[in-house]
Order: C-alpha cells, then sequence, then structure tokens
C-alpha cells in the first residue's frame, strides 16, 4: 500500500525502547525500598506505609489516570476491605487471605451497585455518588460500634501470612508489600498496553469517538471503578495486617486528599507515578524534619516546585514518546 | 444494491428544525457527497443517521435492517463508521495506537488475556498492528507511527481519524468535512485516497464545502440547505441546478473564481 501523500515531512521511524529515562522511576523505587529493607526500624515504617499507598493509588490511577474519570470516595473501598478483614481475623478468627477474598468481593459489589446506575450518566454524578459513599462508610465504620467498635478501634488483628505462616518482621512485610506493588504495577502496564487499556484511552480521549468505533463506554469505564476499587480494598487490608489495629480516621477524607497528591506528583495515567508519588509524598515530610517549626513550610513549598516544574507529575519527566 | 436508505428524516431542536423531511438512498458503490451550506443540517444527518441524535421522526435503514434511535456504539457494531468535523483522537495514545483503537470490534482480548498475555492474545495483537501499519501507509502517515497523535498537523490528523475509522472494517464510512483545513495539494490527496476507499469496496458518505474536492470525488450529490434536500444528482447536474445555484451563489461564485484563476495561471 503507497499512496504517495505528501502532507507528511519525512522523518525516522521511532520505537519506545528501554533507556535510563523509563527505567529511572523504578530505580528510584527501588533503591528508596532496598535502603528501608537494610536498615528497618523507622524507615521500614515509613517506606511501608509509602507501599500500602502506592496500591490504593495504583487503583486510583486505573479509574482517573487511564479511564479519565472521577471519584472521591475510593477510600469507602479501602474500609471496606479493611474492616471486613480487621472483623473476621480479630473478631472471628478467620485467616488473613480468605477476609481479604471476602472484603475484595463486598468492595466490588458496592462499587457496582454505585457504579453501574451513576457511570451511563453525563456529568459529574459519579464524583458525587463516590464523595457520599465515602462518608457513608465513614460514618458507618463511626456508628457501628458494635462491630468496628467505633472511634476505639479493633484491635489484635493479626499479621498477613497463609498457610500457617506469619510475617512478622519488618523486612518480611515490606518485601511483602513491595511484591503486591511491583506485580501491581506491572499488570497495570500490560493492561495499559492491550485491547483493553486502548479502550479505557479512548474513553479518557473522546468518549463520542469511542463509541463512533463501538466501545461501549458505560462498560469500560465500569471495569475501572471495579479494578480501581479492588485495588483499595486490598490495600485496606494490608493496611490493618501491617498495623494489626485499624480506626475510622484511617480511612477518612485524609486518605483522600493524601493519595489525590500522589497520584498527581507521580504523574497520573503513568505507570510508575503511583509509586513514585507515594514514595516521594510519604519521605518529604521525613526529610523536612530538619526544618523543624519550618517543617510544613517546606513540604508546601516542595509540592508547589513539583506543579511548576513538573505539571504532569514527576513520571512523566521520564516520558519515552515525543511530546509535540 | 442500496446500502443506506433515509426516510423522511426529521430532528427538531426546539423550534428549530435542522433536518426537515428529508429522504434519500445511498448506494453501496461509490461516492455519495452531501453539499450544503454552513448550518444546512448536514452534520446534525449525519449525527442521526450514526445514533449521536436520534430523529425526531422517520427511519434510517443501514443494509435493510431499522436502525433508528440504536446507540452509536451498536449502530458501528453493524458495519457504519463516522468520523468527525472537529477531529476526536484520542491524545494519551500514539498514532499507531489510535488507529490500534479501531480494531477494537474485531478483536476480542480480555483483561486476563491482558494480563496473561495468552499465546491467542499476542497473535491477536501482532495482527491488529500489522493491519494498523497498513492503515497509517494507506493514509501516508507510516512514519509518524510512534508519534503522539496531538502532535500530528491538522491535515494529518483529519487522515489518522479516517484511517481509525477503516480500521473497524466499515460498510459505509461516514466523512464530515474530511477536507476542511487542508490546502490545495493535501486536498488533491485526500480525494484519491477517498477514491481508493470506495474502490475496495467501502461506501463512502461524506459532507464537503469544498466543491472542486466534491466534483473530483463524488459519484453522485445531495444537496441540503435550511435542513430540506433541495437537489440530488450526479455532480454535473447538481452544478447546473438552478436551486442549488442560488443557495450557493456565495460558493459557487468562489469555485468559479478559483477555476478562473487556474485558468489564468
Ligand atoms: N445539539 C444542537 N442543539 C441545538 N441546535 C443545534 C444542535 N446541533 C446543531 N444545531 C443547529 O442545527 C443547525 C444545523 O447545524 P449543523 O447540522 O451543524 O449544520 P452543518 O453541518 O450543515 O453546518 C444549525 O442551525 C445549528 O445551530
Ligand atoms: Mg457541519
Amino acid at each position: 500500500m503507497t499512496s504517495s501523500l505528501s502532507i507528511t515531512s519525512p522523518e525516522t521511524a521511532h520505537r519506545p525502547r528501554l533507556s535510563w529515562r523509563t527505567v529511572l522511576p523504578y530505580g528510584f523505587a527501588a533503591a528508596v525500598v532496598g535502603y528501608a529493607i537494610a536498615v528497618g526500624g523507622y524507615p521500614a515504617t515509613v517506606v511501608g506505609f509509602a507501599l500500602i499507598y502506592a496500591v490504593f493509588v495504583i487503583g486510583l490511577n486505573l479509574f482517573m489516570g487511564f479511564a479519565n474519570q472521577v471519584s472521591f470516595g475510593q477510600n469507602a473501598f479501602a474500609a471496606i476491605g479493611g474492616y471486613t478483614s480487621a472483623v473476621l481475623t480479630a473478631t472471628y478468627e478467620w485467616t488473613p487471605l480468605p477476609a481479604m477474598g471476602v472484603g475484595m468481593a463486598a468492595a466490588l459489589v458496592i462499587a457496582g451497585l454505585i457504579g453501574w446506575p451513576t457511570l451511563r450518566l453525563k456529568g459529574h454524578y459519579l464524583a458525587m455518588g463516590t464523595l457520599a459513599i465515602g462518608l457513608i462508610v465513614q460514618e458507618i465504620t463511626v456508628e457501628w460500634t458494635s462491630v468496628t467498635q467505633g472511634y476505639m478501634g479493633l484491635s489484635g488483628i493479626p499479621p498477613m501470612g497463609a498457610f500457617g505462616f506469619e510475617i512478622t518482621s519488618d523486612r518480611g512485610q515490606l518485601i511483602m508489600l513491595a511484591s503486591v506493588v511491583a506485580a501491581a504495577t506491572f499488570l497495570s502496564a500490560r493492561l495499559k498496553r492491550s485491547r483493553m487499556g486502548r479502550a479505557l484511552s479512548a474513553v479518557a480521549g473522546s468518549e463520542e469517538a469511542a463509541r463512533a468505533l463501538g466501545i461501549a463506554v458505560a462498560r469500560y469505564k465500569l471495569l475501572a471503578f471495579l479494578l480501581s476499587a479492588a485495588l483499595a480494598s486490598l490495600a485496606g487490608s494490608l493496611f490493618v495486617h501491617v498495623v494489626g489495629f485499624v480506626s475510622p480516621e484511617v480511612f477518612g477524607l485524609h486518605m483522600v486528599i493524601l493519595t489525590f497528591t500522589m497520584l498527581y506528583v507521580g504523574g497520573i495515567g503513568t505507570i510508575a507515578g503511583p509509586v513514585v508519588g507515594a514514595l516521594i509524598i510519604s519521605l518529604l515530610p521525613e526529610t523536612f524534619r530538619g526544618f523543624k517549626e519550618y517543617q510544613d513550610l517546606a513540604y508546601g513549598a516542595a509540592l508547589i516546585l513539583m506543579l511548576i516544574y513538573a505539571p504532569k507529575g514527576l513520571s512523566a519527566l521520564f516520558s519515552h514518546r515525543r511530546r509535540p | 444494491m442500496t446500502r443506506l436508505v433515509l426516510e423522511n428524516v426529521t430532528k427538531r431542536f426546539g423550534g428549530l428544525v435542522a433536518v426537515d423531511n428529508v429522504s434519500f438512498t445511498v448506494p453501496e458503490a461509490g461516492v455519495t457527497a452531501v453539499i450544503g451550506p454552513n448550518g444546512a443540517g448536514k452534520t446534525t444527518l449525519f449525527s442521526l443517521v450514526s445514533g449521536f441524535l436520534t430523529p425526531t421522526d422517520g427511519r434510517v435503514l443501514f443494509d435493510g435492517q431499522d436502525i433508528t434511535g440504536l446507540a452509536p456504539e451498536k449502530i458501528s457494531a453493524r458495519g457504519l463508521v463516522r468520523t468527525f468535523q472537529l477531529v476526536k483522537l484520542f491524545e494519551d495514545l500514539s498514532t499507531l495506537e489510535n488507529v490500534k483503537v479501531g480494531r477494537h470490534l474485531h478483536t476480542k482480548a480480555g483483561l486476563f488475556s491482558a494480563f496473561l498475555h495468552t499465546p491467542a492474545a499476542r497473535r491477536e495483537e501482532r495482527e491488529v498492528e500489522a493491519r494498523a501499519r497498513d492503515l497509517l501507509s494507506f493514509v501516508g502517515l507510516q512514519h509518524k507511527a510512534d508519534a503522539d497523535a496531538s502532535g500530528l498537523s491538522y491535515g494529518q490528523q483529519r487522515l489518522l481519524e479516517m484511517a481509525r475509522a477503516l480500521a473497524a472494517d466499515p460498510r459505509l464510512v461516514l466523512l464530515d468535512e474530511p477536507a476542511a483545513g487542508l490546502n490545495g495539494e493535501e486536498s488533491e490527496a485526500l480525494s484519491r485516497i477517498i477514491r481508493r476507499i470506495a474502490d475496495n469496496g467501502t461506501t463512502v458518505l461524506l459532507i464537503e464545502h469544498d466543491m472542486t474536492l466534491v466534483m473530483n470525488t463524488a459519484d453522485r450529490v445531495v444537496v441540503v440547505d435550511f435542513g430540506r434536500k433541495i437537489a440530488e444528482g450526479t455532480p454535473a447536474e447538481v452544478r447546473v441546478n438552478p436551486a442549488v445555484i442560488a443557495a450557493y451563489l456565495g460558493s459557487a461564485a468562489t469555485a468559479k473564481a478559483a477555476e478562473q484563476e487556474k485558468l489564468n495561471g
């Protein structure tokens, strides 16, 4: 097929390849996690939390980055996962994995019930619906004291484990969390470059053009929403098993703001963005501890600088594709 | 054989009748053009046919089946694919990936084949890749395969949108002002591409302002003005139709002047 069109200027084909640019974000993440595993102690705790957040943000990225939708209520699914794990293991003495499975199933059912009707509507119904579900689940965790103990919280949650093994050491937990984050990142990369991922990018780019090519837009939004809820639920379960305790504040509005910051600083829509964002945002306050009472100021200044110099997120600085 | 039938199609927006009782047929073979002044209702007509708008009245038949009021994704699944007057590319994707999206209807890889890279999924992906590259070559964008779609020139974006629509293997493709914003040389090249699409067996229905392109490319022309069909026929017939000349005075005069210029130059 050679229709000679003279619209185009000759340029050589350009294939994305593995370069230092694409590898750098992962190198950074690996270095941070490696350091934490080596030294243990407080750094291991901080990095552990960062990795749990990373799982959540990877999910948020599927919905907000890949599919270009908005949800303010993914914390609800973390709470559903976290509390299901906590109650089933601490109160009913289940083992962690089945409890986590039930939590994820519950999160998926609730996400389906909210997403199915709202995702077919245009406009901000879903954003409002998700905000509502975030607040409702928060209320339930506070008020349903016979199960959740309200603000007292639930303690005595066993560490993650399976088949009689329990992961109790800092290092063991970090390795477990890093493996989960690596797997979720790997799978989201595969998703992005697949037929499904392209359909999500199409929905993100233009719903009308997507429909003109036969893409059932509502179904793909729902798919992204469900995947996102599943990862949020997983993050919630991981949290309660790592900490051994859960209370309503853990999954509050604070979590929404923090994870949004992580997503945007890391680079929304990118593959490495969630991990990079989760690590940077978790480490920044620690880095600025030396600033004493100016710590918050330094933290804020750093965020503003990043927004100015990397408006598409830190990971976008390392994108392999040519910018126009 | 008839590809598309419009029967008394009407669309009202409140008090405005954007499309007023329009009927015509599009045969399987060749290129049919819809022309008419700005605001005549051409784009609305395309939206009614492709399911983005529901007619207030009338029916649309595609390959003999009633598709009136079906959702756009259902209509494209039947083999009727449109492009947009204002190009709508997927900006997160490269040029090649945009065309790959066009294969959506003819592929089936799901979530698990994406995660697991099953042999079947990899084979399907190879086919999609090959097909997308062929189509990029067809419109002359093969050297832009890995560039950001948003970085293409306007003319290239129009061609990309066409390649993406063709990737869906449509039996009928609707092109909404494909030559808008192209220079003379570009629009001549476009005209050749459109002829080749039709020669390959895909019915082409296009909206166009550029009379030269219509005269060179279309086999039949439907003229609309103020939502109504005012004429229909071969380009030569339509060109001398008094009603068309009256409606089109401005454009016709411009076309004449351009022709004159060509003769002089
Ligand atoms: N969604 C809409 N709501 C109200 N009026 C519309 C809408 N779409 C088009 N119109 C009106 O319908 C008429 C025909 O528009 P259009 O089909 O875009 O014309 P054309 O493509 O021939 O230039 C115009 O007067 C336009 O303002
Ligand atoms: Mg128009």
